[in-house]
């Protein structure tokens, strides 16, 4: 093929792209603009029905868990690919770690750096925990929670303390942790079959005060167990590579 | 176009408006400009940067729930990804 022929397949190519992208632009609804009735009717009633006032996690967890289940699943295989991928094999003799850069200058982690990542350490733990065990009553869950508890690992590792975030996440520990997390948020829906309701159903006392603690039935066990899965799986990723950059640093210096 | 927001709490349709579109403007400069930096570590701490424009946008378009995914995920966990990426393989690439 000769660059001219790759450039004409290449233009009529970027043409179609152009013309399809300006016909689907042309036909999106207005700025702002909502159809269907599904969201209002979400708004109406779901205060009314769980008494959890965190309406975005009553459609995660709730009404549409089963959804979720399948996300939390596909972050479950990410985490288990890597430790899949990056574990040694029978047969296979792990490579003494080689500075691949002996001639960089590492710094010292600057004073304020630490500071900062110790100071912040504390908060970031309880607001990852009030964000995964109270979805009911938060617009957020198990998710963004379980990632915020994972950036309090990252910021021990900041604040210069390697072998302190070694030591509070051992590989063994966070593995189990993420298969605890996975495999009860697919129990809580599997109780609920048990008791020959449908899957997911929420079948814990909702509570009578919308917005308390206690309401949401499910909704908070649901995402707590998210939140454990998240954050071991975070921790598990952010571990093998921190532990593939730093062998290597300590055996260079 | 109606209200752009609908709160409880009265904020000025004209005054939303402004912000969102403030927002959209910023967030495609942010985007534009991780395309176009070339040095990598610091195509990494703008694509953070972005993650944070990205997340007070989802805010001011009434997604608390996404702009938390989005700052913890766009604007801290992929970047730290990435430079540890960058930090591991930054003599082979030379």
């Amino acid at each position: 093929m000769t660059p001219a022929q790759r450039r004409l397949v290449f233009a009529l190519g970027a043409a179609g792209l152009a013309a399809f992208y300006l016909w689907g632009l042309f036909g999106l609804p207005g700025f702002g603009s909502y159809p269907g009735p599904y969201g209002f009717v979400i708004n109406r009633i779901a205060v009314g029905q769980t008494n959890a006032t965190g309406v975005v996690s009553t459609v995660n967890f709730d009404y549409r868990g089963f959804d979720t289940v399948g996300e939390e699943f596909i972050l479950f295989a990410a985490a288990a690919g890597v430790a899949t991928v990056l574990r040694r094999l029978r047969g296979e003799r792990e490579r003494p770690a080689v500075d691949e850069a002996a001639d960089r200058q590492v710094r010292p982690t600057s004073s304020a750096v630490r500071m900062i990542a110790l100071l912040f350490t504390g908060p970031v733990v309880v607001m990852g925990w009030w964000l995964a065990v109270h979805a009911q009553t938060n617009p957020s869950g198990g998710f963004q929670g379980g990632v915020v508890l994972a950036t309090a690992f990252v910021l021990i590792y900041l604040s210069g303390e390697f072998l302190v975030s070694k030591r509070v996440s051992p590989v063994d520990l966070t593995e189990v942790v993420e298969a605890v997390g996975a495999g009860g948020f697919a129990a809580v829906g599997v109780s609920a079959v048990a008791m020959g309701l449908p899957y997911l159903k929420d079948f814990l006392p909702l509570g009578t005060v919308p917005g308390a603690v206690s309401s949401g039935g499910t909704i908070p066990l649901i995402s707590f167990f998210v939140g454990l899965e998240v954050a071991a799986a975070f921790i598990l990723i952010v571990g093998e590579l921190l532990e593939q950059t730093l062998l290597i640093r300590q055996e260079g210096q | 176009m109606t209200a752009a927001v609908s709160t409880p709490y009265s904020v000025p349709v004209a005054m939303m408006d402004i912000l969102q579109v403030t927002l959209l403007i910023l967030v495609a400069a942010g985007a534009t400009a991780v395309v176009l930096i070339r040095e990598r570590v610091r195509q990494v701490l703008a694509l953070s940067v972005y993650g944070v424009l990205l997340a007070v946008l989802f805010l001011a378009f009434q997604a608390p729930d996404v702009t938390l995914s989005e700052l913890t995920v766009g604007a801290v966990a992929l970047p730290v990804v990435l430079l540890l990426t960058l930090a591991k393989i930054r003599k082979r690439e030379e």
